[in-house]
């Protein structure tokens, strides 16, 4: 028996922030996640330091139709990727239009994500009517095309960015739920559920402390992946001009507003283009690695 | 046996070795084996100790990261390791057989037996497809299958788990191979059953002249089967001989430790305590220096056991003389002597009652949803999971409850522990009915007082939360402290009370080895001061060191706090070791409840008395008679209208038996038998098993 002297922990459940730095540490082990990571990390990055990487103000009109790499005739600077046809500073207005595609998306994401798993697991662990309602709901919800579902949402509430969230959550929770009543259905078997109950546990302790962290593995993996999809979502919603208000820049917008012009100056819709899919292919690629990770452990 | 013969395998100095990321590990090392025609060869061990890797060795099956590192593998004169993947697969089915431990992993569930066993000698031999199917039916009839034109037509689903395993093993026999490797091929199944396979096996080489390598972690098993036996530990075989030498006089430190694990069917839990192996199984890249045995060993022997690795010698004048052995010391070692000096513990005193189960009846509803069932009216029918249980237990008592797998053991466990209600009956638990309450509805004490320990060492801790958390929950959830710091300490007592190290607080559960993830569902189920603990099958899921040292534990800490024990088990070697009263079920009734002494001694139940003779006991010199039942468990939706055991009873007086429910019978006021049979007729029976006089033991006499 070892005589060391234990000390009291400082947290009971949780100290979750060094177990996050170890998976880090494995994820150097998968050079695609790498990729991954460095992509979101660029794209974080980028939309921090909005303000003093931006060579211009996004939504002031320059001097339209300018070519990438062209300088600027009255307050010097150069316009590297160009402008659009109203004057306005491609790059300047793909580094801010980042910051809302990385406040909406994970937000979005969050709020599906915290409905889906609380709906997933009233389903999975009562099972009986509330599974029954509970499914149905989601299966009601899943049999329209996600796309028209967006489109009367958000005609009928507006186009806001909170209202983009609510859309979001609306359409992508019940698949969330899905997810989360199959795993939920095969863990509340386990033993450790059933001692939970025997010491008279509630159900939502047995549900949010016994039973979810043991679910984090494949739903960190979706969140990453469904995470790729809400920016293609707010992208593909602000290209229908149902985004964001202008004139604040929003990348779907960007495309939806030069897209006639794409043939003569395709700079205009092809770097906001290009921003969206390294985003997205970095969540892609960061949800393979931790795939790939959580497979080998 | 003809010792003329040329042997059908001969593996000599074989390493094996498993190539992965973290480096080889080496899983064999030094493994020399010979197998006569129609000999059995038993390879016994723990988990991890390399077993399975030779059998899959000899079939040349490793895997992708596995390899023969040295040595060579001959079959009938062929070296294995040199032949081409073609020329295996002719070998491969043809001549070597396996069988494994999950007979449904091993049926394809969408294809008929026919197709699956006659496919063997379609493959193999150039015969029509008449003679495929002829010999299918008699190799069904051969490993006694009742109906073999039926079982031909059947879905492996549709077959029981003993049944399914009879195939597995006609089909492993149908090409009359040379040698037939059995993996554990009765650990999946029920004890009666088991029975029935061993016997099936024991037989096979002398009708079929087959010889067979038979892995098994169970040595009364391997008593039963086999011709010689070795003993394997960390990758290397310590100890080999015949049956009777090795049984009667085992030589290495090791074995003599695995057989004081067992208890045997004399042991008592007072007298003699069983003395676990301390310490656990080295990783295969973290064996110690010299002997791989000796941090666990206690004839260790400093400067002598721990410094070169050694090979195996034979035993000086033994009495078979191919007993071979892989110990320095074992001229030195009288392992008489250490017999001696274990405390002997002082048996505990009976409280009060504590429990009391009146009447209880568990039902549960199945709706059938089916057109016949719509129209004939009989829409709800009913699973009679437990049926009118009447027993009793009082204070420090250990009860335990014995049946085979579908027997309402769990059930009950279950209606006990408030996870399910009652359908009919009461509970007392401390003079108040608990059978209808379900736990939420329970007050904290009831709760608390009410604990369970887990079969499932694996499952039984919450894998995302840290042992002291876990264990800290129930104090905090029972009152039983409020304290912050109070908790901690207590904690920390519980943990040494399990005889784990404190710094386990901090560890999560995948960082624990199985026995160290029962102490703790030991300590978490006495973490709140309970007074009645259900034990379901705690050790059945851990190697037989470990859960030597398990049970030790749990009847140290039941000693400590005058707890009532409930021991849930199919097991009867280790219930008869530990308990203090038996319960006996069987589809859903009690057969028979009594003392241990009055359930192993006749007058028996005609099921207990087969549950008996089921029991594997590592022992020669034991006798047995031998019952094996027919058939199968009958199903709980449709039990039999008369005694549920009349169906594969093997003393079955007549139709009264099939006709009218039997009536108790009272032998002594504490002592049931559920039976139509009269008293004075089951008195006469005599006893299964026959132990012989310590005077008369061959060992004592050496």
């Amino acid at each position: 028996m070892t005589t060391s002297t234990t000390e009291m922990p400082t947290a009971g459940y949780g100290a979750s922030f060094l177990r996050g730095l170890k998976s880090f540490t494995l994820l150097r082990e998968s050079w695609v996640g790498m990729v991954g990571a460095f992509l979101v990390l660029f794209w974080i990055t980028v939309a921090i330091l909005a303000p003093y990487l931006a060579p211009f103000d996004p939504n002031s009109s320059i001097q339209p139709f300018a070519k990438p790499g062209i300088e600027a005739t009255k307050g010097g600077g150069t316009f590297w990727l160009g402008t659009d046809h109203i004057g306005r500073d491609i790059l300047s207005r793909i580094i801010w239009g980042s910051r809302t595609v990385l406040i909406y998306a994970p937000l979005a994401t969050l709020s599906a994500y915290t409905l889906g798993i609380l709906m997933g697991l009233a389903a999975g662990y009562r099972g009986g009517w509330v599974d029954d309602v509970l499914s149905r709901i989601a299966d009601i919800i899943l049999s329209f095309p996600v796309l028209v579902l967006y489109i009367i949402i958000i005609a009928t509430i507006g186009a806001s960015g909170i209202n983009i969230i609510i859309a979001i959550t609306f359409a992508s929770s019940p698949g969330i739920m899905r997810i989360v009543r199959g795993l939920v259905l095969d863990l509340r078997n386990r033993d450790y559920v059933a001692a939970a109950q025997t010491r008279g546990e509630s159900d939502w302790r047995v549900m949010l402390i016994e039973i979810l962290p043991n679910a984090r593995g494949p739903l960190i993996v979706d969140a990453c992946l469904r995470l790729g999809y809400v920016i293609i979502t707010i992208g593909v919603l602000g290209f229908l001009g149902l985004g964001l208000p202008p004139p604040d820049p929003d990348w779907g917008g960007m495309v939806n507003e030069t897209r006639q012009m794409a043939m003569a100056f395709p700079h205009m819709t092809l770097f906001p283009c290009i921003a969206i899919s390294t985003l997205i292919l970095g969540f892609n690629l960061l949800a393979d690695g931790l795939r790939e990770i959580s497979l080998r452990d | 046996m003809n010792d003329n013969l040329e042997p059908v395998l001969v593996c000599k100095d074989l390493c094996i070795s498993y190539y992965t990321r973290a480096g080889e590990i080496p899983a064999v090392v030094d493994f020399s084996l010979t197998v006569k025609p129609g000999e059995t060869i038993g390879i016994v061990g723990e988990s991890g100790c390399g077993k399975s890797t030779v059998a899959m060795a000899v079939m040349q099956y490793m895997g992708a990261n596995g390899g023969i590192k040295s040595g060579s593998i001959t079959f009938k004169g062929r070296d294995l390791t040199q032949l081409s993947e073609d020329e295996l697969r002719r070998i491969r089915g043809a001549e070597i057989s396996m069988i494994y431990q999950e007979p449904f992993a091993s049926l394809n569930p969408s294809l008929k037996i026919k197709t699956q066993l006659m496919e063997v000698p379609l493959a193999h031999e150039d015969i029509s497809k008449d003679e495929a199917r002829q010999r299918s039916v008699q190799m069904l009839a051969d490993v006694k299958l009742p109906d073999p034109e039926r079982i031909m037509e059947s879905y492996p689903h549709q077959l029981s788990g003993g049944q399914q395993q009879r195939v597995v093993i006609a089909m492993g026999l149908l090409s009359k191979p040379s040698l037939l490797l059995l993996d554990e091929p009765t650990t999946a199944l029920d004890v009666t059953v088991e029975a029935g396979i061993v016997k099936l096996v024991a037989d096979i080489s002398k009708k079929f002249g087959t010889s067979q390598i038979y892995i098994s972690h169970n040595l009364g098993l391997i008593l039963e089967t086999c011709d010689r036996v070795f003993v394997m530990y960390s990758g290397e075989v310590v100890e080999e001989g015949t049956i009777n030498s090795l049984f009667t006089w085992p030589r290495h430190p090791y074995t003599h430790g695995l057989f004081s694990c067992i208890p045997l069917p004399t042991a008592d839990k007072n007298a003699a305590p069983l003395k676990p192996i301390r310490g656990q199984l080295p990783l295969p890249f973290d064996r110690p220096q010299g002997c791989y045995y000796h941090p666990r060993c206690d004839h260790f022997k400093p400067d002598v056991c721990d410094v070169d690795h050694f090979k195996m010698e034979y035993v000086e004048n033994s009495a078979a003389d191919d007993h071979r052995v892989r110990c320095l010391r074992y001229k030195e070692i009288d392992h008489r002597q250490d017999t001696s000096d274990v405390e002997v513990k002082e048996s505990l005193k009976l409280g009060k009652r504590v429990l009391n189960v009146d009447g209880m009846k568990k039902y549960y509803e199945v709706r059938d949803n089916s057109l016949k069932a719509i129209i004939s009216g009989k829409r709800i029918r009913y699973v009679k999971a437990n049926e009118e249980l009447n027993f009793t237990a009082r204070e420090s008592e250990t009860v335990a409850i014995v049946g085979e797998s579908g027997c309402g053991k769990s059930t009950f466990a279950k209606v006990l522990m408030g996870l399910e209600t009652g359908t009919e009956g009461e509970v007392r638990h401390k003079g108040k009915d608990i059978s209808e309450i379900a736990v939420r509805d329970r007050s904290d004490k009831q709760i608390s007082s009410l604990q369970m320990v887990f079969q499932n060492p694996f499952d039984t801790l919450n894998p995302s939360h840290s042992i002291g958390a876990q264990i800290s929950r129930v104090i905090k959830k029972f009152g039983v402290e409020t304290d912050k710091n109070k908790i901690f300490d207590r904690v920390m007592r519980l943990l040494d009370t399990v005889k784990l190290p404190r710094d386990f607080y901090f560890r999560k559960p995948r960082q624990l080895s199985g026995g160290q993830k029962q102490r703790v569902g030991i300590a978490r189920a006495f973490a709140g001061n309970p007074s009645m603990v259900i034990a379901d099958e705690p050790v059945s899921a851990l190697d037989v060191s470990v859960a030597a040292a398990v049970t030790e534990l749990l009847m140290d800490i039941q000693r400590e706090h005058k707890t009532t024990l409930l021991f849930i088990s199919h097991d009867l070697s280790v219930v008869r070791y530990l308990s203090d009263r038996i319960v006996v079920m069987y589809l859903g009734h009690i057969l028979e409840r009594g003392t241990t002494e009055e359930i192993f001694s006749p007058p028996y139940h005609p099921y207990t008395e087969a549950l008996l003779s089921a029991v594997p006991i590592a022992d020669p010199e034991v006798t047995k008679r031998e019952i094996v039942l027919e058939g199968n468990l009958p199903s709980a939706m449709k039990p039999p209208k008369g005694c549920p055991f009349c169906t594969r009873c093997h003393r079955k007086i007549g139709d009264i038996c099939d006709n009218e429910p039997p009536q108790n019978q009272a032998v002594s006021e504490r002592h049931i038998i559920k039976c139509h049979i009269p008293l004075a007729t089951l008195s006469e029976v005599a006893p299964v098993i026959n132990v012989p006089d310590e005077s008369e033991r061959i060992h004592t006499q050496q």
